[in-house]
C-alpha cells in the first residue's frame, strides 16, 4: 500500500473526506478509510490536521545516480519552416539550462529546413540536425526512431516540445519507448532549487486546480507546452553554435501511415460556446456597421464575436452570436464586453467567465459590477487603440 | 410521489426524459415558430425504441401496457406537446389494428410502426361530425373485392406525415351507429390526398391536416374486423388512448410548474425573490397539488386497464377531463407567475399555455366526456361498484 | 471487424475548488460520467460496427464504480465491457495506464481497430492513446474527424491538424483518437438499457493481465503530483484610470500577464 491511515493519529474529524477530488474517502467508525480510486494526489494528507495520512513512495521512485545532462528542445518544422513555438521553448529552455548549469540543444528533423541559425540566435548551444528528403514530411516511424536513438545516445536531462497537433501525437510515443514521464500542456516550467528536478505545472479539472508534477527518476524529464504560453526571447543576432548532423543509416525506410492529401483550413469558424476568448458588443456600438471594430479586435486577439440581445434583435448580428439568458451561456477565459450595459439577462449568460473586461461610457453600467477590469470611456477610441496594441504585441 | 414503477417503466421514463432534455427542449421554440414537423426528433424517438412500447413482442415491440405508454407521453410532453402528440397519435392510429385487426394485418403493419419506419394516424373527425361522430358522411362502398372511399376527414394529427391511417367510414348509412366500419388506408393510395396544414393556436410542430378521399379504392383486406363494428372500434380505441392524452396534460403542467418555480426563485422584486411571497407560494402549491392529483389518477387508470379491466370508459374519460382542465389552469398560472416575461415568446410559458388548450378539446371534448361520465354515474346511482 | 474502445470514467463536474483557508481541495459531490471525448469514440465504434459489421468491446481501467460507464456504453450500442481494476493500479500516470491497457488488449488478442477519445477531462493529456499504440507496435492516427473507408486491411481517414486537415491511410490494426467533429453520440435506447442492465462484464485484475508489479500503479509512474494549488483569480473590479492611452496600456499589460497575447 502506498497510502495508509495511521489509526492511532486519526480522530475521525472528516476533514479529508471532502478534500478528496475523487470522492473515495469515507469515515467509518470514526476512522478514515481510503477506498479504491485513490490516485495518491495527497490532497487528503494536506487536509489532515493530525498527520494521520501517510503516503509512502515505492523504492523505485527513490532518486538514483543520474548521469543525464542537457536541456533539449524539439525544433518542430513544417514544410522547411521552424514553428514559432520552438522559439518560445528555447527562451524558457535557456532559463532552465542556466539554472542547471548545462547546455541547451535543439533537435531538428526535416529536409532543407530554413533558419537553423535562428535556433542559435534564440539560445541553442547545439543543434542536432537530421536532413533528408525522407524526413521532409512528418513520418511517424522514422521520426520516432531518430529521436529515440539520439536521446539514448546523448541522455538529455530534459526534453521539451510544443504541444502542437504533431507534438501531442508524436512525443507520447517517445515517452512510452523510453518509459519516462511526460507532462502535457504545461503552463509553467521551473527548476527546483533543492533537487534540480524539472517542476512541471499545469491546470487540471478544467483549469480549476493547478498541479505541479515532477518526474523523479526516469530521464529525460519530458514536457509539452502549448503555443503562446511562454514568450519568445530577443534573439542575439549572429550568435553561432554547433550543428551535429545525424544520419538515417539503419533507420526504417518508410512510414506505415501515408498522407494522401492536405487541405488547408482558411475559414476558421469558432463557435462562441467553445471559444476561449470572446469579444462582445451591445447597444453602445450605435449601429450594425460598427461591429466591424469588434471583428478586427477579435481577429487580432483570436476571439469569437458575441453580442447582447438588443443588437441581435435589431438585426445587427445573427442570433448565433447572442450571449445571455435567451441566447447562449458562455464561460470563456476572457470576455471583453464593449458597449454592453450589463442587463441581468446578459450577465446570466457570461458572468462566470474567468476574466471579464468591460468597456463602457457609463460609469454606472451594471457590467462593471462583474468586470475584473473596467474601462470607462468611448469604445470608438478605446477599441481601435486596443486592437492596434494587440497586433503590435503579437507581431501581426 | 413514489409510484413504484417496474424496471422497464423506469427505463422508458428515463429514455423519454433524456430525449426531452437533449433534443426537445433545445428545439421546441424553433419548431413552434416554424410550425415544422419534428422529423429529427421522431427519428430519435424511434431509435430509442419508444415506438416499440405499445406494440406486442411478437410484432417486434416491447409489449408495454398503457402505463408504459403514458410514462413516455408524459415525459415528452414536459418538453413539447407538439412533439408528444406526434408520438401519441401513432399509438392512437395503431390501436384499431392492435385490438381488432387480423393476424395478417398485424404482421403487415405493426412491425413497421414498432421500428418507427412508418408513422400511423387515426381518422375519425369530420367537419360535420365532431362530438357527434355518428353524423359522419365519409362513405365506403363495397363492390365485393374492394371498397371505394369518398369523403373528407378533418383535423387529423400526423395527417400527411403518417403512412398508415386507420379511418372510420360509413358502410351502411341506414344503420346509423351500427353502419360504420374501420379501414386501413395507406398514404399514396390513388384518390387519397391531404388538405393544407392547419395553422393552430398551439402544438404547432404537429401536422394537422384534412384527409381527402375521392374515389379512393382500397382492397377488402383493409377492412378491420367486420362491417358495422366501426363505432365499437372507435369507442374502445379512445378508451385506450385517453389516458395518454391525460398524460400529456400531466407532462405539460409539470414543465410549466418547473418553469414557474425556477423563475420565481430568481426574480427579485421589493428586495426579495418573488418565491418568498405567499401569493406566489399558494399559486405554486395549488399547481403542484393539481398535477400530482392528475398524475395519480392517470397512473391508477392505466394500471387498472393493464391489470385486465374490461370496462373503463368512465375512468378513462375522467382522467382526460381532469388532466386537461388542470393543464389549462396550471399553464395559465405559470404565465401569470412569470408576469411580463411570461407573455413574451422568448420564454416557454406562453407556448405551454397555448399548447395546453387542445387537451380540453381533442379526443372527446371535455363537455362531451362529461356527458359520457354522467351516464355512467347515473347508471350506478352515484355509488361505488 | 473487432473494434476496441478505451474509455475512462471521470468526475461529473469540473467544479473542484480549493478551500482558501486550508489550501485543500473541496469537491462538490458529482457522480462519475464517461469522459466526454470517449462518448464520441464509443459512437464511432458503434457506427463502424453498423457499417462494416463486427463487434465493439469497451475497456476501462478504473475503480469498481467505473463499471457504470461500461454499462452506459452498452446502452448506446457497444457489445461487451471489460473492467480492469485492481488496488495496485492506484496512482497510475499515463505511462502506467498505457501499460495496463496494452496488457489487457494483448490478452484480448485479436483486434482490428482501437478507438480512444482525444483527451480526458480531468487529466487533459491525450497521451494514453499514442502510448498504447507504441506499446502494441501499431500506428497511431490522431484527431480523426471522419472515417472515409476501411478496406483491404487499411483505414482511410480525415485527420485534423493545426493547419487544416489531411487524408491519411494506415494499415490495420491501428489506434485512432477522435474528437467532437466526428459524430453526434446517440442517446440510449430502451433495448440498449435493458441489455446493459443484465450484461455480464469481465473483470480483470493485475494478476489476470500478468502485469509486472513495477510497471503499474505508483511504482510504474515516473511522474508524480507534487503539489496542487488554486490558480489566482481576481474578483475585485479594477477600474483603470487616466487617459485613453494609459487605460489601454494597462489593459494590454494585463492581457500580456494573462498570456492572452
Amino acid at each position: 500500500m502506498s497510502i495508509r491511515v495511521d489509526i492511532e493519529k486519526c480522530t475521525g474529524c472528516g476533514s479529508c473526506e471532502p478534500a478528496c477530488p475523487f470522492g473515495v474517502i469515507k469515515i467509518v467508525s470514526d476512522v478514515a478509510q481510503i477506498g479504491d480510486g485513490c490516485n495518491l494526489c495527497g490532497a487528503c494528507k494536506d487536509a489532515c490536521g493530525f498527520e494521520a495520512i501517510v503516503i509512502e513512495l515505492p523504492a523505485s521512485q527513490a532518486p538514483a545516480h543520474d548521469d543525464s545532462k542537457g536541456v533539449w528542445v524539439f525544433a518542430e518544422q513544417r514544410e522547411g519552416k521552424i514553428k514559432d513555438v520552438v522559439f518560445e521553448l528555447l527562451a524558457k529552455g535557456r532559463e532552465l539550462a542556466q539554472s542547471l548549469n548545462t547546455e541547451i540543444c535543439a533537435v531538428c528533423l526535416g529536409h532543407n529546413v530554413k533558419g537553423i541559425n535562428q535556433l542559435f540566435e534564440h539560445g541553442a548551444d547545439k543543434v542536432y540536425l537530421f536532413d533528408d528528403p525522407a524526413l521532409a514530411q512528418f513520418q511517424d516511424d522514422i521520426y520516432t526512431q531518430c529521436l529515440t536513438d539520439l536521446i539514448r545516445e546523448h541522455k538529455p536531462q530534459i526534453m521539451i516540445a510544443g504541444a502542437t497537433s504533431l507534438g501531442r501525437a508524436f512525443i507520447p510515443r517517445i515517452a512510452a519507448i523510453l518509459e519516462t514521464g511526460l507532462t502535457a500542456d504545461c503552463t509553467g516550467l521551473d527548476i527546483d532549487k533543492n533537487t534540480g528536478l524539472l517542476l512541471q505545472t499545469r491546470p487540471t479539472f478544467g483549469g480549476n486546480i493547478m498541479a505541479t508534477i515532477v518526474c523523479r527518476v526516469r530521464r529525460p524529464q519530458m514536457a509539452t507546452v502549448r503555443p503562446h504560453v511562454f514568450k519568445r526571447g530577443t534573439p542575439v543576432a549572429g550568435r553561432k553554435g554547433e550543428i551535429i548532423r545525424g544520419s538515417l543509416e539503419g533507420k526504417p525506410a518508410g512510414s506505415r501511415i501515408k498522407v494522401l492529401q492536405f487541405i488547408e483550413d482558411v475559414t476558421e469558424k469558432i463557435k462562441i460556446e467553445d471559444a476561449e476568448i470572446i469579444v462582445a458588443g451591445g447597444r453602445g456600438l450605435g449601429k450594425a456597421e460598427n461591429f466591424k471594430l469588434l471583428e478586427e479586435l477579435a481577429s487580432a486577439i483570436g476571439a469569437a464575436v458575441g453580442a447582447s440581445r438588443a443588437v441581435v434583435d435589431d438585426g445587427w448580428i445573427p442570433y448565433s452570436h447572442q450571449v445571455g439568458q435567451t441566447g447562449k451561456t458562455v464561460c470563456p477565459r476572457l470576455y471583453i464586453a464593449c458597449g454592453i450595459s450589463g442587463a441581468v439577462q446578459h450577465l446570466a449568460g457570461m458572468q462566470t467567465s474567468d476574466c471579464i473586461v468591460a468597456i463602457n461610457e457609463d460609469p454606472n453600467a451594471p457590467i462593471f459590477q462583474v468586470a475584473t477590469y473596467g474601462i470607462v470611456g468611448d469604445l470608438f477610441e478605446i477599441v481601435p487603440m486596443l486592437t492596434a496594441r494587440i497586433k503590435e504585441a503579437r507581431g501581426l | 410521489m413514489e409510484y413504484f414503477l417496474t424496471d422497464q417503466q423506469k427505463t422508458i421514463r428515463d429514455i423519454a426524459r433524456g430525449i426531452t432534455e437533449e433534443k426537445i427542449i433545445p428545439a421546441r421554440a424553433e419548431l413552434d415558430e416554424k410550425e415544422e414537423f419534428p422529423w429529427e426528433i421522431i427519428k430519435e424517438i424511434a431509435r430509442a425504441d419508444l415506438f416499440r412500447v405499445f406494440i406486442p413482442e411478437q410484432y417486434d415491440g416491447l409489449g408495454g401496457g398503457i402505463l408504459d405508454l403514458c410514462l413516455a407521453i408524459e415525459e415528452l410532453s414536459r418538453g413539447c406537446c407538439g412533439v408528444s402528440i406526434s408520438y401519441a397519435a401513432v399509438a392512437l392510429g395503431s390501436i384499431p389494428i392492435l385490438k381488432f385487426g387480423s393476424e395478417e394485418q398485424k404482421q403487415k403493419y405493426l412491425p413497421q410502426i414498432a421500428s418507427g419506419q412508418r408513422l400511423a394516424a387515426f381518422g375519425l373527425t369530420e367537419s360535420s361530425a365532431g362530438s357527434d361522430a355518428s353524423a359522419m358522411k365519409t362513405l365506403a362502398v363495397s363492390d365485393g373485392t374492394s371498397y371505394l372511399l369518398n369523403g373528407t376527414k378533418q383535423f387529423i394529427s400526423n395527417g400527411g406525415e403518417a403512412e398508415i391511417y386507420t379511418v372510420i367510414a360509413m358502410t351502411n348509412p341506414s344503420k346509423g351507429s351500427r353502419g360504420a366500419s374501420a379501414f386501413i388506408v395507406e398514404k399514396d393510395t390513388p384518390g387519397f390526398t391531404f388538405g393544407k396544414k392547419e395553422k393552430k393556436m398551439g402544438i404547432r410542430a404537429s401536422s394537422t391536416r384534412e384527409l381527402v378521399f375521392h374515389n379512393c379504392r382500397i382492397p377488402k383486406e383493409n377492412l378491420i374486423g367486420k362491417e358495422g363494428v366501426g363505432f365499437i372500434v372507435t369507442l374502445k380505441t379512445l378508451d385506450q388512448s385517453r389516458p395518454g392524452v391525460a398524460a400529456q396534460g400531466v407532462g405539460i403542467a409539470q414543465g410549466a410548474l418547473e418553469e414557474a418555480v425556477a423563475y420565481a426563485r430568481q426574480r427579485v422584486q421589493f428586495g426579495q425573490p418573488i418565491s418568498s411571497f405567499q401569493a406566489i407560494q399558494h399559486m405554486l402549491a395549488d399547481m403542484a397539488i393539481q398535477i400530482e392529483a392528475a398524475r395519480a389518477l392517470v397512473y391508477a387508470v392505466a394500471r387498472t386497464i393493464d391489470s385486465g379491466a374490461t370496462n373503463f370508459s368512465e375512468e378513462s374519460a375522467m382522467a382526460k377531463v381532469f388532466a386537461g382542465d388542470m393543464a389549462m389552469r396550471v399553464t395559465t398560472d405559470a404565465v401569470q407567475i412569470l408576469g411580463g416575461p411570461g407573455y413574451m415568446r422568448d420564454y416557454p410559458a406562453e407556448k405551454m399555455m397555448r399548447d395546453a388548450k387542445i387537451i380540453q378539446i381533442y379526443e372527446g371534448t371535455n363537455q362531451i366526456l362529461r356527458n359520457d361520465i354522467i351516464s355512467h354515474v347515473y347508471k350506478r346511482k352515484g355509488k361505488r361498484e | 471487424m473487432n473494434i476496441l474502445v478505451c474509455i475512462k470514467q471521470v468526475p461529473g463536474t469540473t467544479e473542484v475548488k480549493i478551500n482558501k483557508e486550508t489550501n485543500t481541495l473541496v469537491r462538490e459531490g458529482a457522480k462519475g460520467i464517461i469522459n466526454p471525448f470517449d462518448t464520441y469514440a464509443i459512437e464511432e465504434g458503434v457506427k463502424l460496427k453498423e457499417r462494416f459489421s463486427g463487434k465493439v468491446t469497451v475497456l476501462t481501467m478504473g475503480p469498481p464504480q467505473a463499471e457504470a460507464s461500461l454499462r452506459e456504453s452498452i446502452e448506446v450500442g457497444a457489445d461487451e465491457g471489460i473492467l480492469i481494476s485492481d488496488r495496485a493500479f492506484a496512482g497510475s500516470d499515463t505511462l502506467a495506464t498505457s501499460y495496463v491497457l496494452s496488457k489487457a488488449i494483448a490478452k484480448i488478442g485479436s483486434y482490428d481497430l482501437i478507438i480512444v477519445g482525444k483527451q480526458t477531462m480531468d487529466g487533459d493529456t491525450g497521451q494514453v492513446g499514442p502510448e498504447i499504440a507504441q506499446r502494441l507496435g501499431v500506428p497511431f492516427v490522431a484527431y480523426v474527424s471522419a472515417v472515409e473507408e476501411i478496406t483491404d486491411g487499411k483505414i482511410r481517414a480525415r485527420q485534423m491538424i493545426d493547419e487544416g486537415y489531411q487524408i491519411v491511410e494506415s494499415p490495420l490494426p491501428c489506434v485512432m483518437s477522435v474528437s467532437k467533429e466526428i459524430n453526434t453520440p446517440r442517446l440510449p435506447s430502451i433495448r440498449g438499457k435493458m441489455k446493459a442492465k443484465s450484461a455480464k462484464l469481465a473483470n480483470w485484475t493485475a494478476k489476470d493481465l500478468g502485469a509486472e508489479e513495477n510497471k503499474i500503479g505508483s511504482a510504474g509512474s515516473p511522474t508524480w503530483v507534487m503539489q496542487i494549488f488554486s490558480p489566482k483569480r481576481d474578483h475585485q473590479s479594477e477600474m483603470f484610470q487616466g487617459d485613453a492611452q494609459s487605460k489601454v496600456s494597462k489593459l494590454t499589460q494585463k492581457l500580456s500577464d494573462m498570456k492572452v497575447i
